[in-house]
């Protein structure tokens, strides 16, 4: 076996319930290195972490070796004191701890330990973060800390639990672009000290900023180990999905003259400023910038659910006030929410539920009581609509994968009929192969006549498929740019200015 | 120094302190008899167990639990105990010893069924508070208890002084346990690492879960510690009022999740302050006496509690909103 190898598996395969979720998977890493997993939803990444940190035993057959010593029986106890450290991606904090005890969290597991000593606690936290540079207020309750300095709080208990390896799980979901390049070099004061790092991520472009090597899963299985500086987006997504994915840049025709749609000196404080600008009917725009650049407090302001304080918004010309998403809803307005999993949707309850929520008004009978035939060619309609792919329209929405719960998410607001559609974020979380087909319906809804507002952050989406693009910074719009008219470096590079 | 008295003053324990000083200070005007060492110490001794009760359900609260059954585990441990003693007689080391076991048996009984099923404790103390209660009337028939041995019916007593109107006051057996209570309360949730796991585990389940706490051992001691306090105020009431009557604490429980609730503990779990607890014991007690003194109907000293719970939720709400809100916005 190689001899600077931390950890190593071979033959790795595991069955859950008759599905076959890795099979025979072989896959090393050497110490010191960033290491990324790419896979798509169901691929095999969460079960092969859980693996390594002991959380499931793999199937007779399979072997791990540590430092090149095989491991009979891995539990979470015998991997923690590797010192393998997993940060999931709920980062697994106590929000109402402080920050020391919380990187110092395994004093108080300490066998036999009976009073917690509050000074040694003080001294791992200060030791950790010391380690990489870090510096936050010890004694701030982590509740109080903004996402990415909460993370640094995981990455530092990680250190104190003497980590050589760190798996961290999509770390960079919620983050900033600032955020991003400050948790690299994080990463990059870690890898100094020896520390193997594993990112599990589903946005390939920052993967490849900082990775060594990228092992791809598709199915279960392994499809390869690559060096990163051998990969980009395009190469990665075809070994992802085993497709060639390229997203039509075709959009639908539209008649400049009518206006679905105007914003004049809309502004509020402490959310975003004097933003002017018009939707047209069957127009697609784009709104980029970075998390906190305002874009979605002023999705939320269309949409009746944060009141501006100055301004006009008109809907086809007439002028309206939105106080509440009634009323927005009422004027023609749709907005699909950043976070489907709990705004969007109601998890539990069926695909068919979930689709008629708006529109329930429509589905009365003379008693007030719905009327079931009605509902059920409703329901069947949208769903053939939208491809959604389900075996039935009773089958509860949280068993379905990212883009089919996308798909039910705009089977709800279509069916209001809406002149407007706010979509925020509409991807996220959505494989590379099914992102195609949400973009698909969102320019064949632009082709019927609705306006769509597309709020997002990858620079790509925007580019491929909105007409126009305006570009929000610190509250205020910055610039409109035509996606013919500027490259995706070029304005990447604007989004991550100031 | 500086830092922690600016986060006093912003605490809710402060708001609480200023409102039941506020009280104080009308009931002082208003009432003839409230501000007097007789009648202030009676608020005192006939609280202190409802004090005792609610330090141990904030406990449970902080570990994100909740225990309603308390009530029901000190009219048991109340009523064997009286029986025991008057039966076959014992001092004061069995007068306690009796209903602090049997506290921590019945607690035991709700921590192994809320750990096991993993149903909200709600549900499961709301079942076992009848299952403990329907038992015991069910076995005694509910007769009351009278003719305490005369050792127990003239208490203990520390620093015994006379007042000027020739009444004598002293640190008492119920004084003693408040106290005791809340300084062993104290000592667990801040040094201990038993109490800081309490802490932890109701502030993230999931997380206390995955860096493998012992949640069967936490459960245990988080809910026989509410038993334990529960029996000994138990104790506490029966010494007081000479009696064991199997109803007269029963019903109480919603009384003693207010003052806690009041007192700023949450019940989502994780967070809550002994300072808090006392303070909304007190804020409850010192009404209570109030509505008294001036004569009005006990009945309406439920509806001015509630109001007052419905007055404090959403003062917590409110700031918590302004708060969101504030740091939320971003500099334009």
């Amino acid at each position: 076996m190689n001899q600077d190898s931390f950890l190593e598996l071979r033959n790795i395969s595991k069955r859950f319930h008759g599905v076959q979720a890795l099979n025979h998977v072989d896959f090393a890493l050497q110490a010191g290195e960033v290491h990324c997993i790419v896979g798509e939803n169901g691929s095999g990444k969460s079960t092969l972490i859980k693996i390594i940190s002991g959380v499931y035993i793999p199937e007779p057959g399979g072997e791990i070796f540590i430092d090149g010593v095989l491991q009979r029986e891995m539990t979470p106890g015998r991997s923690t004191h590797l010192g393998i450290q997993v940060i999931y991606q709920d980062l697994s904090l106590f929000p109402n701890l402080t920050v020391a005890e919380n990187i110092a969290i395994r004093h108080h597991l300490e066998p036999g330990r009976l009073l917690a000593n509050q000074k040694k606690i003080q001294e791992t936290a200060r030791y950790a973060m010391a380690k990489i540079n870090v510096s936050l207020d010890p004694e701030r309750t982590v509740e109080k800390l903004s996402v990415a300095d909460r993370q640094l709080v995981a990455i530092c208990r990680a250190i104190a639990a003497e980590a050589r390896l760190v798996i961290m799980d999509e770390p960079t979901s919620s983050l900033t672009r600032q955020e991003v390049d400050a948790l690299f070099a994080v990463v990059k004061d870690l890898l100094e000290k020896k520390i193997t790092i594993v990112f599990v991520s589903h946005r390939l472009n920052e993967v490849m900023e900082i990775a060594e090597r990228v092992t791809v899963l598709r199915d279960g299985v392994k499809v390869g180990t690559y060096d990163a500086k051998a990969m980009d987006d395009r190469k990665l997504s075809f070994l992802m999905t085993g497709q060639e994915i390229s997203y039509s840049s075709a959009k639908p025709e539209f008649n400049p003259d009518r206006i679905a749609l105007e914003v004049r000196g809309l502004s509020k404080k402490g959310n975003y400023r004097d933003i002017s600008f018009r939707l047209r009917a069957g127009e697609i725009l784009g709104v980029t910038g970075l998390l906190g650049s305002g874009r979605t407090e002023l999705a939320l302001s269309l949409f009746g659910m944060n009141l501006p304080e100055a301004g006009r918004i008109l809907v086809n010309g007439k002028e309206v006030t939105l106080a509440s998403n009634r009323q927005a809803i009422a004027e023609g307005i749709g907005y699909v929410s950043e976070d489907r999993l709990t705004l969007g949707l109601v998890m539990k309850q069926s695909v068919g539920n979930n689709i008629i929520l708006t529109v329930l008004q429509r589905l009365l009978n003379r008693f007030y009581l719905i009327e079931n035939q009605k509902r059920d060619t409703f329901i069947r309609e949208r769903i053939a609509d939208l491809h959604i792919k389900i075996s039935a329209p009773d089958i509860p929405v949280n068993t379905l994968s990212g883009g089919n719960q996308q798909r039910v998410v705009l089977a709800k607001w279509i069916a209001t009929r809406p002149r407007v559609l706010i979509l925020d974020a509409p991807t996220v979380g959505v494989d590379v192969a099914a992102k195609g087909g949400i973009y698909d319906i969102v320019k064949r809804l632009a082709a019927e006549g609705i306006g769509i507002l597309l709020i997002s952050d990858e620079v790509p989406e925007v580019l491929s498929n909105c007409h126009r693009i305006l570009l929000m910074r610190k509250g205020r719009v910055e610039g409109e740019y035509m996606p013919a008219e500027i490259s995706e470096e070029e304005l990447g590079r604007k989004v991550n200015e100031g | 120094m500086k830092v922690r008295a600016a986060r006093f003053l912003k605490s809710s324990e402060f708001y609480l302190f200023l409102v039941i000083a506020g009280l104080m200070a009308l009931l002082t005007v208003f009432t003839e008899d409230f501000f007097s060492v007789e009648n202030l110490f009676d608020v005192l001794m006939s609280y202190s167990f409802l004090g005792v009760m609610a330090v141990g359900l904030m406990v449970v609260l902080i570990s994100g639990g909740i225990d309603i059954s308390f009530t029901a585990t000190a009219t048991v441990a109340q009523y064997v105990m009286a029986t025991i003693l008057i039966r076959h007689g014992g001092g004061w080391w069995l007068a306690f010893l009796i209903p602090m076991a049997i506290g921590i048996t019945l607690g035991a009984v709700n921590a192994l069924l809320v750990y096991s099923l993993r149903v909200h404790s709600i549900i499961i103390t709301i079942a076992t508070l009848n299952i403990f209660y329907g038992l015991l009337i069910f076995l005694t028939g509910g007769k009351w208890i009278y003719n305490f041995p005369d050792w127990f019916a003239r208490g203990l007593s520390l620093f015994a002084f006379t007042s000027s109107g020739g009444k004598t006051y002293s640190f008492s057996l119920s004084i003693m346990v408040l106290v005791a209570a809340v300084a062993i309360t104290g000592f667990i949730l801040n040094k201990t690492a038993m109490g800081r796991q309490i802490y932890a585990m109701g502030g993230n389940p999931e997380a206390a879960k995955r860096m493998g706490f012992n949640l069967l051992r936490l459960h245990l001691f988080v809910y026989c510690y509410m038993g334990l306090l529960a029996g000994t105020a138990g104790l506490v009431q029966a010494q007081l009022v000479q009696t064991v009557a199997p109803n007269s604490i029963v019903g109480r429980e919603l009384e003693v999740v207010a003052a806690v609730v009041l007192g700023g503990a949450s019940l989502a779990g994780g967070a809550g302050t002994l300072l808090g607890t006392v303070l909304g014991v007190a804020l409850i007690a010192i009404m209570s006496n109030g509505l008294t003194l001036m004569g009005i109907s006990s009945y309406w000293h439920q509806v001015v509690i509630g109001l007052i719970i419905l007055a404090s939720v959403s003062i917590t709400a409110f700031n918590r909103k302004r708060e969101e809100r504030r740091h939320a916005g971003i500099e334009v």
